[in-house]
């Protein structure tokens, strides 16, 4: 990936440059400043073609407090007028059927046209100067009307007859008579300033100038912005901007002098306003109007672009203004950051402004862009720095140094302090050689713009230290690329590799073994290069890819174990093509090179998914049990004392004498002896069979009949022994 | 002979008297101290078995050995109760004594069957 810098050039077109540079020259010579630090009430007109430069402390110490800040600021490239803002503007404001929609965006168009330097075919001249005629000599009741057609003539330099000039000027001079809002009096006193600049012998002063200027400054705000009018509490910075340029005019018209408290007022408010500017990191500064106002307009682009204008009209009128000169150029900055705008507004809004900034008396911005931000150690490229006013045409003669070098993401930086060489061919400050260690890779340069003529520091603003991104690119040498087969840590077969040329190895492992990919990469400088991407990849016959990330150290190697990734690759075996990446933004040969193929021999599939072995259920083993014979030779030997009972009793003679004779008795002792077998029985079949329930419920059967019977049996039987022993 | 009397006479002589005593118990006492000794030895042979065989299952053992225990203990108090010389339960009629030992060996006999499993 070979990186192509932009090339920055751009035409200009030298006479309507040289044009404004001579203007330039008349306006800076005739300069108003203050007498005295705090604000007084009279100017002094210097008319001498020196600047006098007086260096008041305050602004010395100011300019030391920049130097010190704009330390701080993040590094961007800010590129002057181009080009593409010329190819914009045609494309953007090309009027449709041949002739502008309105008076405004002829303005509009012709304005950016004028400031570009883009000559506009007669035909279109001729129809726009027609309208602009015939909206002067309509007699139509609207200002705003009457001020575009007076722009658009001034512009294009038509033809109007000074009777013509006269009777507009009358109506504008009623209509600031009978102004009431903002845009009123901007229409009409812009108006009447445009016919002074055309045309001497029309009388365009205004009567009661301090009047006006004191009704238009009632509308100020404490903030600085400005109300559209007294009855609406809306205000916003684009009205504020619009009221700085009214006043200006009113003061370029004033037949009788203004109050000059009124003006010191005015110029603090400027400087509230200024107190209030939103800035970027990158040293942009701008004002933002977040909402709709009464015009119409919003967003920073319009609100900062009015201020300007309206900034750089009141320095012109009434001398210097106490705006710190960063802000100046973190206007231009904001101008030049927002590129080629894409609507026709817009770029007017950008183009007008950077245009007021560069003839600005506060303090013109210088630009320090450079002609190509990516270099090349390998192809030698130098740095060339360019230094311009914003819409691209040279600057003073100054000095260009190289303080600092930081390289990115490191607060730390090498001090250069290095002068380079201006080219006046070219009107490049080169540098000769890249400084010692800068190799490629991100860096941040800082740069310090040093104006020879001492004198020039009032009239320009560079802005002390300017960070840029310089990216370095170089030819990335790759060396000791080798890749080899490894069994077991020892080397088996080894390919040497010429990267990034081609190379087809062809290598044979099985899953035992590992691969081992190994190179060096050295930068121009003979440092090691870290790139952003190292990959292998590996691609199986069947389109199965695998991507490996080749570690860095001294040494970039990876090595593959295959043992482990048998599963990660999916058990394929076969051929793979082995493909290495290696790129990096700064790397001019970033490669994406085959290598060759692996035949590569992996293990089977293991069945994932087939049955498990089955498991038996072990029973509980029995308990070991005594030989059968022996049992049913010790239930034998139970029985023997019970014969040997039976025996006994029939020894001892034992009758039944006792066993009553008559029915009825013995019917109750023969159920007595059936009870007590039935419930012997019972036990017998509890012990089978049944369970604790039935056997109770049973056995409670029972016993309740035998002890009934037995009861019976026994009284009988006592009462028998009784009548015995009595008798 | 004229030796002096030797253990042996002595031993002679004692278990006489006491079988003469013993003959003089009357019928019904002699078949209960029968039915108790039937009882302890069908104990004693359990017992035997199990040493020979182990103990498992044991609650059979237990149940076994104790029901012979039991019964042999439930006609020793029925032989105290019946007997006429035992002053103490003069007025207890035999019959009764009869009842309870009937009711007391099917309750013990209950719990055996139990516990025989």
């Amino acid at each position: 990936m070979r990186h192509n810098s932009s090339q920055l050039g751009y035409k200009v077109q030298s006479a309507s440059i040289e044009g404004r540079g001579v203007k330039l020259e008349i306006a800076r010579s005739t300069v108003l400043k203050p007498i005295g630090d705090d604000s007084s009430s009279h100017f002094r007109l210097v008319s001498s073609p020196a600047i006098k430069f007086e260096m008041t402390r305050k602004l010395g110490f100011a300019f030391l407090l920049l130097a010190a800040a704009s330390i701080c600021e993040a590094a961007a490239i800010f590129s002057p007028i181009s080009e593409a803002h010329r190819s914009a503007a045609l494309e953007l404001f090309s009027p449709a059927a041949g002739t502008f929609s309105s008076l405004e965006e002829a303005t509009e168009a012709l304005r950016t046209f004028e400031v570009l330097g883009i000559e506009i075919e007669s035909d279109l001249k001729d129809s726009t100067c027609k309208s602009a005629v015939d909206a002067l000599s309509s007699g139509s009741p609207n200002s705003k009307d009457l001020y575009y057609a007076l722009r658009v003539s001034s512009v294009l330099q038509c033809k109007i007859s000074d009777g013509a000039l006269t009777g507009v000027a009358l109506r504008l001079k009623d209509f600031v008579k009978d102004a009431k809002s903002l845009l009123d009096f901007y229409y009409s006193i812009g108006g009447l300033v445009l016919i002074k600049d055309q045309t001497s012998e029309v009388d365009v002063l205004l009567d009661d100038a301090d009047g006006i200027f004191r009704s238009v400054k009632d509308l100020s705000q404490s903030d600085g912005k400005w109300r559209y009018s007294s009855n609406n509490p809306e205000s916003s910075t684009y009205a504020a901007g619009i009221a700085l340029e009214t006043l200006s005019g009113v003061i370029t018209l004033k037949s009788s002098d203004i109050d000059g408290n009124l003006i010191d007022a005015l110029k603090r408010d400027v400087v509230k306003l200024f107190d209030n500017i939103d800035k970027y990191d990158d040293g942009a500064y701008y004002f933002d109007d977040r909402f709709v106002d009464a015009s119409g307009h919003q967003g920073p682009v319009s609100a900062t672009s009015s201020v300007a204008r309206g900034l750089t009209t009141l320095a012109s009128t009434s001398g210097s203004l106490n705006i710190p000169g960063d802000k100046i150029l973190g206007l231009a900055r904001f101008f030049l950051g927002i590129g080629v705008p894409g609507t026709g507004k817009d770029l007017y809004y950008q183009i007008d402004a950077l245009a007021s900034l560069d003839q600005s008396r506060v303090l013109v911005p210088l630009i320090l862009s450079l002609q190509a931000s990516v270099l090349s150690i390998s192809s030698q490229d130098k740095l060339k720095v360019k230094v311009t006013t914003v819409l691209g045409s040279t600057g003073p003669p100054l000095s260009v140094k190289l303080m600092q070098v930081f390289s990115s993401g490191s607060k730390d930086a090498s001090i250069i302090n290095q002068e380079l060489k201006f080219d006046p061919k070219e009107a490049v400050h080169v540098l000769d050689a890249l400084p010692v260690g800068v190799d490629v890779g991100e860096y941040v340069f800082a740069f310090e713009i040093v104006l020879s003529d001492p004198e020039h520091k009032k009239i320009y603003v560079t802005g002390g230290r300017t960070k840029v991104p310089v990216y370095v690119t170089g030819v990335v040498k790759v060396e000791n690329s080798k890749v080899e087969v490894l069994e077991s840590d020892s080397v088996e077969t080894q390919q040497k590799l010429d990267l990034p040329g081609k190379n087809d190895v062809a290598l044979t492992a099985n899953h035992l073994q590992k691969l081992r990919l190994s190179f060096q990469l050295t930068t121009p400088l003979q440092n090691p290069f870290k790139p952003h991407q190292a990959l292998l990849k590996l691609r199986h016959e069947s389109g199965v890819e695998h991507s490996f990330v080749v570690n860095s150290g001294k040494l970039f190697e990876t090595t593959l174990d295959f043992l482990g990734l048998v599963e990660n690759f999916f058990y394929l075996s076969g051929k793979y093509d082995m493909e290495l990446t290696v790129g990096d933004p700064a790397m001019e040969n970033s490669f994406l090179q085959p290598l060759g193929h692996i035949e590569l021999d992996l293990p089977d599939a293991p069945e994932k998914y087939g049955p498990k072995p089955e498991i038996a259920h072990i029973f509980r083993l029995q308990e070991k049990r005594p030989p059968q014979e022996l049992s049913y030779a010790f239930l034998g030997l139970v029985f023997v004392p019970f014969l040997a009972f039976l025996v006994g009793l029939l020894r001892l003679g034992v009758n039944m004498k006792n066993f009553p004779t008559s029915m009825i008795p013995a019917a109750f002792a023969i159920l007595f002896h059936g009870g007590i077998a039935a419930v012997l029985g019972l036990y017998g079949l509890f012990w089978l069979k049944l369970d604790l329930f039935t056997t109770l419920k049973t056995l409670g059967v029972l016993g309740l009949f035998l002890m009934f019977v037995g009861h019976r049996t026994l009284s009988h039987l006592a009462s028998a022994s009784a009548k015995v022993k009595s008798a | 002979m004229g030796k002096s009397p030797t253990t042996k006479d002595d031993a002679q002589a004692l278990f006489h008297s006491l079988r003469s005593a013993y003959s003089a118990t009357p019928t019904n006492l002699k078949i209960i101290d029968l039915y108790v000794v039937f009882a302890v030895f069908t104990a004693l042979i359990q017992v035997v078995y199990m040493a020979v065989v182990g103990s498992f299952p044991f609650n059979s053992f237990l149940s076994g050995v104790l029901s012979c225990v039991g019964t042999a203990v439930l006609a020793v108090c029925l032989r105290i109760q019946v007997n006429k010389e035992n002053k103490e339960f003069k007025d207890l009629p035999p019959e009764r004594a009869f009842a309870d030992f009937v009711l007391c060996n099917l309750v013990l006999h209950l719990v055996i069957m139990n516990f025989l499993g």
